[in-house]
């Protein structure tokens, strides 16, 4: 870490990341445990001369997005939990036009209500949803302060680059939590950049139209244009981190905060002779199936770590690998998981002790 | 290099006095964490952060073990000391924290914190008391450097005041081995 770095919570960075990349129109709607994003927004963004609104409600604040993001500005909105359900509608019709935008979603567990603590169970929301209809996302999924930062900040271009919305993935640990982090330079975005955005046009000349593409340019042109675009994100924009790998006899799937924790877990395993590893996806939509073709031939099984009460990840892992090998899962439903919890299951594992684990 | 839990009730200062530490620690080149329970808190019910004080990268933010205890209420101490690493360290506010049958593998450190607060006229600096206790029991940083940092937030912030050194000398001047 450089000699400049801040100390910020998660929620803080990623506004303040976005602010940074030129972010100028925020609007949302409070709910735990991403309120500080909204709150940090409420004070900063009239510093860079932006417009924040907290909207009536998260249905109004994502249609509001979706106006500014047709007028070409860089734009977010941010929720969790049951929140987050209510921007799916918007989500389909700025995907159908293809309009950029970056959405924070920092999971809470459960159904419902649910609990406004940590959890991990929105996965298939983020990495499934999208609303109605056929599209993909961008997910990426910070698992540390900095990281929120440098992915926020780069989420915009990838945005507007693939012209598609981008989620950052955080959960309720991660967007709460406090560490050192490092802020990019401050940039401003030109709104009149892109041709297809919606601008006043002289008297004659075609208008743009916010507008079902396929009614646009028609049902076979668009189709092409989608799908051509998710399979060249599905081939580019595949990241992940490798700790410990190299030999592994167990490698360890997690994201955000369980990840975290696994690191820990992988460190205390190793002090043992225990070879474990680490592979953590840094997005998960599109989930690093090339990670897994590059696993060494040492690798006897795969474990997920998640927060949830049933393996959402597995089903990318088990694709990822080919079910080629045996697959648990560790899943703490809505408490943090513990590193020699996590040890321990692995040398139950070891010892045959472990049915491998159903997804389903 | 340690990993730490602060406890006591909401209003003494918990979270506070957790935010300090990490920011002077981070300003001494350590890497830092801060996580915090969050929800239904409220004065006088339970506050606690999890503290992560390491050269190297860090894992788990949230410790399962603790090399130190700041346990600010009985409640406190109660909750956290079974989970304490051989050798650790355990900082009491004896104004608060009654009398144990303290365990052998941890050593114990009293301070008055609440009194000491409270007779230098600023009874919302317990924290600091208890932090002077912690810094000069552990020894994590030296004790003058982390009262200079400790000016230098509150500074930061806009309402420092003399008293809260006074209160964070008070804690290194007055804590007591068990």
């Amino acid at each position: 870490m450089s000699a400049d770095y801040v100390l910020m919570k998660g929620n803080e960075a990623i506004a303040e990341a976005a602010l940074r990349a030129g972010c100028r129109f925020y609007a949302g709607y409070p709910i735990t445990p991403q309120s500080e994003i909204l709150e940090y927004m409420s004070s900063n963004m009239q510093k860079y001369g932006g417009t924040f609104i907290q909207g009536e409600n998260e249905i109004a604040s994502m249609s509001m997005i979706w106006g500014a993001a047709a007028a070409g500005a860089r734009c977010m909105s941010s929720s969790s939990g049951p929140g987050f359900d209510l921007k799916q509608e918007e989500i389909s019709y700025l995907s159908s036009y293809n309009l950029p935008c970056v959405l924070v979603d920092a999971m809470r567990y459960g159904l419902g209500d649910g609990e406004i603590t940590a959890g991990q169970d929105s996965y298939w929301e983020a990495v499934r949803g999208g609303g109605h209809g056929d599209s993909r996302q961008l997910v990426y999924a910070p698992a540390s302060v900095d990281e929120c930062v440098q992915l926020t900040y780069q989420a915009f271009d990838k945005a507007e680059e693939y012209r598609n919305v981008v989620i950052i993935l955080t959960d309720g640990a991660i967007s709460q939590m406090i560490e050192k982090c490092t802020l990019p330079p401050a940039k401003e975005h030109d709104i009149n950049k892109f041709d297809w955005t919606l601008t006043g046009k002289p008297l004659g000349v075609k208008k743009n139209k916010v507008y079902n593409l396929d009614h646009t340019i028609g049902f076979e042109a668009w189709e092409k244009l989608m799908r051509n675009k998710f399979k060249t994100m599905y081939e580019n924009e595949q990241r992940w981190e490798e700790f410990q790998t190299d030999d592994a006899e167990i490698v360890l799937v997690a994201i955000g905060i369980s990840s975290r924790v696994c690191k820990s877990a992988v460190r205390q395993a190793r002090k043992e002779g225990f070879k474990l590893g680490l592979l953590r996806p840094i997005t998960v939509w599109p989930f690093p199936r090339k990670a897994f073709e590059k696993m060494p031939k040492s690798v006897e099984a795969y474990v997920t770590v998640e927060m949830g009460m049933s393996s959402q990840m597995g089903e990318d892992v088990l694709l990822a690998m080919k079910h080629q090998k045996p697959f648990y899962s560790y899943l703490t439903t809505k408490y943090i998981p513990k590193a020699e919890d996590i040890v321990n299951f692995c040398k139950d594992i070891k010892a045959g002790k472990v049915q491998q684990t159903e997804v389903f | 290099m340690a990993d730490i839990i602060m406890s006591g009730l909401g209003g003494q200062g918990v979270l506070t006095a957790g935010k300090i530490l990490i920011n002077i620690a981070a300003a001494e080149g350590k890497n830092v964490s801060w996580t915090s329970t969050y929800g239904a808190a409220m004065r006088g019910g339970s506050a606690s952060c999890n503290i992560v004080v390491s050269d190297e990268e860090i894992g788990s933010p949230y410790p399962s073990q603790y090399d130190i205890l700041f346990a600010m209420s009985d409640e406190a101490y109660e909750t956290y000391v079974g989970n304490m690493r051989d050798g650790g360290t355990v900082i009491i506010n004896s104004s608060m924290v009654g009398e144990h049958d303290f365990p052998k593998n941890v050593n114990v450190y009293a301070v008055p914190a609440t009194n000491e607060a409270n007779e230098a006229g600023n009874s919302r600096a317990a924290n600091l008391v208890m932090l002077g206790a912690l810094i000069e029991a552990t020894k994590l940083m030296d004790t003058q450097k982390f009262g200079a940092g400790l000016n230098a937030y509150f500074e930061k912030k806009g309402h420092n005041t003399p008293s809260n050194l006074v209160c964070y000398q008070k804690g290194v001047a007055t804590v007591e081995k068990k």
